[in-house]
């Protein structure tokens, strides 16, 4: 099982918890377990299409997975997926 | 040796005022950084412009875009969210040309970047720190909408932002090295990241990887009401991108530090997140350029001690917009 950490934002969704444990093979296929758990969370992390919410970023470990192989991306067990809300810099 | 330097590389140029001497920064090798011979760490010391940060390229090519537009004119005040750096750039290049400037600011960023732009006389408008740089931009878009005197050049969404890397920072790069295997960015507004992605994948396709290094906020900045609340400049288009990592507050800090005890270079937080990014980039080469952007000098964190005390002892570590 994945580990994924909660931002403040969403833990309300997931009963006040920071970490979130989930399994799946793929991101796409870990975050939807999270939603199972906890359906709250559906509607903010997926757009109707099925797609990652346009505001949402997630990381495998550390890396966007939008610039790896998105919702496909490849997750072990060791992996940790962070999601994180999408804040400007400059 | 000292009158052969000379003849070799002369003064940085000859300029008519502080705002033409805007770009022309050093490009700087870090050896002591690298992780194995036969990769080459360079430093772009963006930290050598007139007011110690990569966005005065940014905040020149914004007015002077305005200003071909002809969207500046007398009665009006150019009004910009910024979480410190192109508030600054604007300040001295506004004050030079006689335009009023209204900055947007989060109120939790080091003191230095309220007394650098009391220096350079703008005005100041807080919002709240909890929503970070999110909340100094729905804060200037709402001014903006309620009061037609304001103009805001908005650097995330303008392409004047990333174009001024593509005319000026890129081709600076491109001058000094044939072969670049990874340039490393931070990503704030994406100019950075777009116009040198974009320029220097023109020139060296896809052999040259963009990597971004971005902040990973505190959770007291993360104060969102939702998910929604995001924002992702429209300037950004992730498909130019290769890698994007994120990295906290407190690797930044520390690496920022390394940058200074081991490199010499004195630089700001965000640099010390990019340059973790490049030295984790070179490690996994076998040969090759990194190229990375220091993005702005020490002196406005001077007040946080990050470069005297021990990461763990510094205050508001997380509830202070870095970069």
């Amino acid at each position: 099982m994945a580990t994924i950490k909660i931002p403040p934002v969403l833990r309300p969704s997931v009963g006040g918890e920071k970490e979130v444990q989930a399994g799946g093979g793929t991101v796409g296929d870990v975050l939807r377990a999270l939603a199972e758990q906890h359906p709250s969370t559906e509607s903010q992390l997926f757009s109707g299409d099925g797609q990652l919410n346009r505001y949402v970023n997630v990381y495998l470990n550390d890396e966007d997975v939008r610039v790896l192989d998105g919702l496909d991306t490849s997750v072990g067990d060791a992996d940790t997926l962070v999601i994180l809300p999408a804040m400007a810099g400059g | 040796m000292a009158e052969a330097d000379l003849r070799n590389r002369p003064c940085g140029g000859r300029y008519g005022d502080i705002v033409q001497a805007i770009g022309n920064t050093p490009l700087v090798e870090l050896k002591r950084l690298s992780p194995k011979p036969g990769v080459r760490i360079w430093a772009k010391l963006e930290s050598h412009n007139p007011t110690g940060s990569i966005k005065d390229r940014v905040a020149r090519a914004l007015i002077e875009d305005a200003e071909a537009r002809g969207t500046i004119g007398p009665g009006q005040i150019v009004l910009e969210p910024t979480s410190g750096n192109t508030g600054i750039s604007l300040a001295m290049i506004c004050r030079r040309k006689g335009y009023p400037l209204k900055v947007v600011m989060p109120d939790n960023v080091t003191r230095e970047r309220t007394q650098l732009l009391q220096m350079y006389g703008a005005e100041i408008v807080y919002s709240p720190g909890d929503q970070g740089s999110n909340g100094a931009v729905a804060m200037a878009l709402e001014m903006a909408e309620r009061d037609s005197r304001y103009v805001m050049p908005y650097q995330y969404g303008n392409q004047a932002n990333p174009n001024a890397h593509y005319t000026g920072t890129a081709p600076e790069i491109l001058e000094e090295l044939d072969e670049i295997a990874a340039f490393v960015a931070g990503l704030g507004t994406g100019g950075t990241l777009m116009g040198n992605g974009r320029r220097l994948k023109e020139e060296l396709g896809d052999a040259i990887k963009i990597v971004a290094a971005e902040p990973m906020q505190g959770e007291p900045v993360q104060g969102l009401r939702s998910l929604d609340d995001g924002f992702i400049p429209p300037i950004i288009d992730l498909s130019l991108l290769d890698r994007k990592i994120f990295v906290t507050n407190r690797d930044a800090i520390i690496w920022t530090r390394r940058l200074l005890d081991e490199e010499g270079i004195f630089a700001g937080v965000s640099s010390g997140a990019i340059a973790s990014i490049a030295v984790r980039i070179a490690s996994e080469l076998d040969e090759g350029n990194v190229v990375f952007i220091v993005c702005d000098d020490g002196w406005k964190y001077l007040s946080s001690g990050i470069y005297t005390r021990p990461v763990d002892e510094i205050e508001n570590l997380d509830a202070t917009v870095w970069w």
